[in-house]
C-alpha cells in the first residue's frame, strides 16, 4: 500500500441559497484524508453539515446547494471535475452510499435480492447468476438468518437491523473502493445496532474497503472509526486518531460532546413528608387492540398484567425497545387507549378508562408529552397560543394576568421572552422541546408522561433538555414517568426503573439495583448492547451473542416471552413453564425461573 | 387593518399580486358595473350583429346587436355575485360536515360519508333541471343548486384532510388535554387545512361558473336579458366562425376572473412554503 491518501478532501465550502436568494456557506474549508482501508466518522449535531459533506463524496449536493470550492479526490479521479454521466458511472459502483433508513430505501414492491444486484447490473459488472451467488455470499458474512433464501424476501417482511444490513449488501455487492454510511444505526434499538455494527464492521474489515461513517454517537465510532473529524456549524473543530480523540479531546466542543454522550448520575432529591398513598398506582393492567375475549384479553394484547406505582414528585424510568408497549402505558394512563382489564389509580381513585367521564380536573392532574414535538405543537398556532390554551382551559387564566404566566413559563423554561409571538415552524428542535415540556406545565400537573422526549435531539440539547427537567422537578415536585429505549439515561434520572419486553415487566426496582449484577437476561442485554466510548467493546461484548439451543416452546400463553432471544434460556423449562416472578437480593424484582445463583453475572 | 391588509399584500409574490389586482378589478366591476354601462342591458343599439370595436361601442356588438361592453359590465356581478357565494356556501357547509366526520368518530363518519358518496352520484346538470322545471328559475335557487352540488366534492377533500390531520400528536395533546370536539375541530385542525381548501375553492368557483353558464345555455340559469358571462359566450358562440369580439370579451373576463382567483389563492402564505 502507498503512503498516498486513497481520499483526499481539500478547502471544500458547499453553499446555499436561502428564501431571500442570499449565498451562505452550508460547510467549509473542510480537510481531511484516509488511507486505503482506513475508516473516517464524521461527528456533530444535526446541522453540522455532515450529511452535506458524505454526499459530496457521491459528486452530490442537495437540491439548492452546491459544491462551491475545493477538491474531493478518491483514487485518482477528482469528483468535482466530472460531470453527470461520468459521476453516475462511479456512484453504486466505486462509491457507494448507505443511508440512515433502510426501511425507506428498499422499494416494498420487489424483492430483496432484486434490488441487492442491482448495483452489479446496472454498472455491467458481472452476470445476474454471478452477482446472485455474491449477494448470498454477503448475507452470509452480514449474519442474515437463511442467506439463502432471504433475497426472495420482501422489504416489508424483514425487520429493521436485517434491512439495514441489506442495504450494506447492496452497498458492497460492486465492490466498492468507499463506502459511505450515514448514520447507519441511529434508528434501531440498542440490541439491534449492536448485531448491525458487528456485521459492518466484519465485512469493512474483511473487504478492506475504505468507508466514511457519518454519525452523532461518539460510541458508536468508537467502535468503528480509525479517524474521526469533530464537526460544528459546517466547519471543522477537531480531527485526528479516534484514540487521541476519545481519550484526550483538546476542543472545548468535543469535551461538551463527550459529556453529553455520559449523562451524569443525579442524586435523588430528598423525599419531603408527603401522605403515603402513592401518586398513581397501576394494578393488573392489560391492554391492546381489536375485541376483547372472556378473559379479558385483547386480540391483539401489546400491555399484560402490568402493576406500578409512583409516589409524589418521584421519577419512574420506563425502559424497553420499540413495539415492547413502553409508549401505550402512557396511553392508557392518560386515557387515549382504554385497558381491557385493570385499574389505574390517580391517588387512590380509579380514573375512568377512556377520555369520557374524566373530569378536567384529573385531566389537569396528568400530562402527557409527546416524543416528537414537531408533531405535537400545531404549526399553525404561535408559542404564546400554544401555551396560552391549557391555562385558560385549565385555570381561566386570560389577558394580561394569562400574558404574565405565560412569560414565566418561557422564563421557567429558559427560553427568551421574544418568541411568543413567533410560529412554531420557526423555532429549532430544541426550543420546539422545551415548549413541548412547558405546555404540560403550564397545566400544573402532579404528574407528567415523557415519551421518549430527548431521543429527537441530538446529545447536547437532549442532555439541556435532561438537565431542565431534573432542575423542574427539584424545584416544582411533579412526579415523572420518563420513558425511553436509552438505559444509560434511565439509570441517571430515575429513582425507579421498569424494563418491560413485549408488553410484560421482566425487571422492576430502585434504581440501585440497576447498577449491579444479576440482572434479567433481557435487561443484561440491553445494558452490554451500550456501546461504551473505547474501541474494542464491540469484540468483548458478549451482548447478542446466540442463544442455546432448545426445544419447540409449548403454547401456554404466559411462557417467558423473551424464550426465543433468551441467553439463559433452559430448555424443558423455561419452554414449557411460565416463569415466576421473584425478588433477588439486589432489591429488583425479576420475572424469570434463574434465582440470584443461576444468572449470568456480568 | 387596512395598514396590515395592504403590508400582507406587499409581501405577496408577482403572481400573487397580480391575482390580487384582477380579483380586485372584478369586484369592483361587480359593484360598480352596471352604472358604468354605457347602455342599458336589453336595448338593441348597433346597426350591425357581430360588430367589431368601435368608438360607440367599445367592445363591438353581440349577435343581436347590442352593446358587449354593457352586458358585459352588467353581467359580470351575477358571475361574480352567484359564483363566489355558491363557492362560500358550498365549501363552508362541506368542509363543516367534514369536520364533524373527522372528529365524531366512525359513527357520525360513516353515515355522512355513505350519504355525501349518494349525493355525487347525482348528475348536477339533471338535478338543476328537474328542480328548476319545479320552482322556476330565481336567483336564489340558482345559488342553492350551485352550492348543493358542490357540498360532496368539498367535503370529500375536507374530510381527507381532516381525518389525517385528526391523528396527529398536537390532536391527540388537545384530546388528552380533556378539549371537546368543536375546540379540537375549529382550532387544531381547522387552521392546517385552510390553504388546500382554499385551492379547493378556487377550483369549486370556476367549476360554478361553468355550471352557471351551462344552465343559462339551457335557458335554465340567470334570464334574459340579463346574462352572466358564461351565457354571454354562449349566446355569441355562432360568433366564433368569425372570431367576433362579442364572444372573445367575455371568455377573456371568465378567463381573467378565474385565472385572478387561483393566482391569488395560490399564493397566499401557507404551509410547507418559505418555512
Amino acid at each position: 500500500m502507498s503512503e498516498i491518501p486513497h481520499v483526499e478532501v481539500r478547502g471544500l465550502t458547499v453553499t446555499a441559497r436561502n428564501t431571500a436568494g442570499e449565498i451562505f456557506p452550508i460547510v467549509s474549508d473542510i480537510d481531511f484524508a484516509l488511507k486505503r482501508g482506513e475508516v473516517l466518522a464524521l461527528i456533530g449535531e444535526s446541522g453540522s453539515g455532515k450529511t452535506t459533506i458524505a454526499l459530496t463524496l457521491l459528486g452530490h449536493a442537495r437540491p439548492g446547494a452546491r459544491i462551491a470550492g475545493g477538491s474531493i479526490r478518491v483514487g485518482d479521479v477528482d469528483l468535482t471535475t466530472l460531470d453527470r454521466s461520468a459521476l453516475a458511472q462511479l456512484r453504486g459502483n466505486r462509491i457507494a452510499y448507505i443511508a440512515q433508513s433502510a426501511a425507506a430505501a428498499f422499494n416494498p414492491s420487489r424483492t430483496i435480492m432484486e434490488q441487492v444486484i442491482e448495483p452489479a447490473l446496472i454498472h455491467d459488472l458481472m452476470p445476474r447468476s454471478e452477482a446472485e451467488a455474491k449477494a448470498v455470499e454477503l448475507f452470509r458474512g452480514l449474519a442474515l438468518p437463511f442467506p439463502d433464501l432471504i433475497g426472495s424476501r420482501y422489504p416489508h417482511q424483514l425487520s429493521g437491523g436485517q434491512l439495514q444490513r441489506l442495504m450494506a449488501a447492496m452497498a458492497l455487492i460492486t465492490d466498492p473502493e468507499l463506502v459511505i454510511l450515514d448514520e447507519p444505526t441511529t434508528a434501531l434499538d440498542v440490541t439491534t445496532q449492536i448485531e448491525v455494527l458487528r456485521a459492518f464492521k466484519a465485512v469493512v474489515l474483511e473487504r478492506g474497503a475504505t468507508a466514511i461513517y457519518v454519525s452523532h454517537d461518539l460510541a458508536v465510532v468508537a467502535q468503528m472509526a480509525d479517524q474521526i473529524v469533530v464537526l460544528s456549524q459546517g466547519r471543522i473543530q477537531e480531527a485526528g486518531a479516534a484514540a487521541q480523540i476519545l481519550h484526550a479531546p483538546a476542543d472545548d466542543y468535543t469535551k461538551t460532546l463527550m459529556a453529553a454522550a455520559r449523562p451524569a448520575i443525579r442524586p435523588a432529591p430528598v423525599k419531603a413528608d408527603l401522605p403515603a398513598a402513592p401518586l398513581l398506582e397501576i394494578k393488573g393492567l392489560t391492554a391492546g387492540y381489536g375485541k376483547i375475549d372472556k378473559e379479558g384479553r385483547p386480540r391483539i394484547p401489546v400491555l399484560r398484567d402490568i402493576n406500578l406505582t409512583i409516589e409524589r414528585g418521584a421519577t419512574l424510568g420506563v425502559i424497553g425497545e420499540s413495539g415492547s408497549g413502553k409508549s401505550t402505558i402512557a396511553r392508557v394512563i392518560a386515557g387515549l387507549l382504554p385497558p381491557a382489564s385493570g385499574q389505574v389509580l390517580l391517588d387512590g381513585e380509579p380514573l375512568p378508562p377512556g377520555l369520557k367521564g374524566r373530569s378536567r380536573e384529573q385531566f389537569r392532574r396528568v400530562q402527557l408529552v409527546f416524543q416528537n414535538a414537531d408533531t405535537a405543537l400545531n404549526p399553525a398556532h404561535s408559542v404564546g397560543r400554544i401555551l396560552a390554551r391549557p391555562l385558560a382551559f385549565y385555570h381561566g387564566l386570560k389577558g394580561n394576568a394569562a400574558h404574565l404566566r405565560v412569560l414565566e413559563l418561557l422564563d421557567l423554561i429558559r427560553l427568551p421572552a421574544t418568541l411568543i409571538d413567533r410560529p412554531i415552524g420557526g423555532l429549532s428542535g430544541g426550543q420546539k422541546q422545551r415548549i413541548n415540556l412547558a405546555r404540560a406545565l403550564a397545566a400544573d400537573p402532579q404528574l407528567i408522561l415523557c415519551d421518549e422526549v430527548t431521543s429527537a435531539l441530538d446529545t447536547v440539547v437532549g442532555a439541556a433538555i435532561l438537565e431542565l427537567m431534573a432542575e423542574l422537578r427539584r424545584e416544582l415536585g411533579i412526579a415523572t414517568m420518563f420513558i425511553s429505549h436509552d438505559i444509560s439515561t434511565v439509570r441517571a434520572i430515575c429513582d425507579d426503573i421498569l424494563v418491560l419486553y413485549a408488553g410484560t415487566m421482566v425487571e422492576t426496582g430502585p434504581r440501585a439495583a440497576f447498577g449491579t449484577a444479576p440482572f434479567h437476561p433481557y435487561t443484561d442485554l440491553l445494558i452490554g448492547s451500550v456501546p461504551e466510548m473505547r474501541a474494542g467493546w464491540l469484540e468483548e461484548s458478549h451482548a447478542g451473542a446466540a442463544p442455546p439451543p432448545i426445544g419447540a416452546a409449548g403454547d401456554h400463553p404466559d411462557l417467558c416471552r423473551f424464550l426465543p432471544r433468551c441467553a439463559a434460556r433452559v430448555d424443558g423449562l423455561c419452554n414449557t413453564t411460565p416463569p415466576p416472578r421473584h425478588l433477588l437480593a439486589k432489591g429488583s424484582r425479576i420475572l424469570c425461573h434463574h434465582g440470584d445463583e443461576s444468572l449470568i453475572p456480568s | 387593518m387596512i395598514a396590515s391588509a395592504l403590508k400582507r399584500a406587499k409581501a405577496l409574490p408577482l403572481s400573487g399580486k397580480v391575482g390580487l389586482a384582477l380579483v380586485i378589478f372584478w369586484l369592483l366591476i361587480a359593484l360598480v358595473g352596471p352604472m358604468l354601462a354605457p347602455y342599458p342591458i336589453g336595448a338593441f343599439v348597433a346597426y350591425d350583429v357581430f360588430d367589431g370595436q368601435s368608438a360607440d361601442h367599445w367592445l363591438g356588438s353581440d349577435y343581436l346587436g347590442r352593446d358587449v361592453l354593457s352586458r358585459l359590465l352588467s353581467g359580470a356581478r351575477y358571475t361574480v355575485g352567484l359564483a363566489a357565494a355558491a363557492a362560500l356556501l358550498a365549501s363552508s357547509t362541506g368542509t363543516a360536515l367534514a369536520l364533524t366526520a373527522a372528529v365524531g368518530g366512525a359513527k357520525v363518519d360513516e353515515p355522512l360519508s355513505r350519504f355525501m358518496d349518494m349525493l355525487i352520484s347525482i348528475p348536477s346538470k339533471i338535478f338543476s333541471l328537474v328542480l328548476v322545471a319545479a320552482f322556476g328559475s330565481s336567483l336564489g335557487l340558482l345559488l342553492l343548486i350551485a352550492a348543493f352540488t358542490y357540498v360532496p366534492g368539498n367535503y370529500r377533500i375536507a374530510r381527507a384532510l381532516a381525518v389525517n390531520l385528526a391523528q396527529m400528536d398536537y390532536v391527540q395533546v388537545a384530546k388528552v388535554r380533556g378539549e371537546g370536539r368543536f375546540h379540537i375541530a375549529i382550532a387544531e385542525i381547522l387552521p392546517n387545512m385552510i390553504h388546500p381548501l382554499l385551492a379547493d375553492f378556487g377550483l369549486r368557483f370556476v367549476f360554478i361558473v361553468l355550471l352557471l353558464s351551462g344552465l343559462s345555455f339551457l335557458g335554465l340559469g340567470v334570464q334574459p336579458p340579463d346574462a352572466d358571462l358564461g351565457s354571454l359566450v354562449r349566446e355569441n358562440i355562432s360568433g366564433l366562425g368569425e372570431g367576433a369580439l362579442a364572444i372573445l370579451a367575455p371568455a377573456v373576463a371568465i378567463a381573467t376572473l378565474t385565472v385572478g382567483v387561483n393566482l391569488l389563492i395560490d399564493a397566499l402564505p401557507g404551509q410547507g412554503k418559505g418555512r
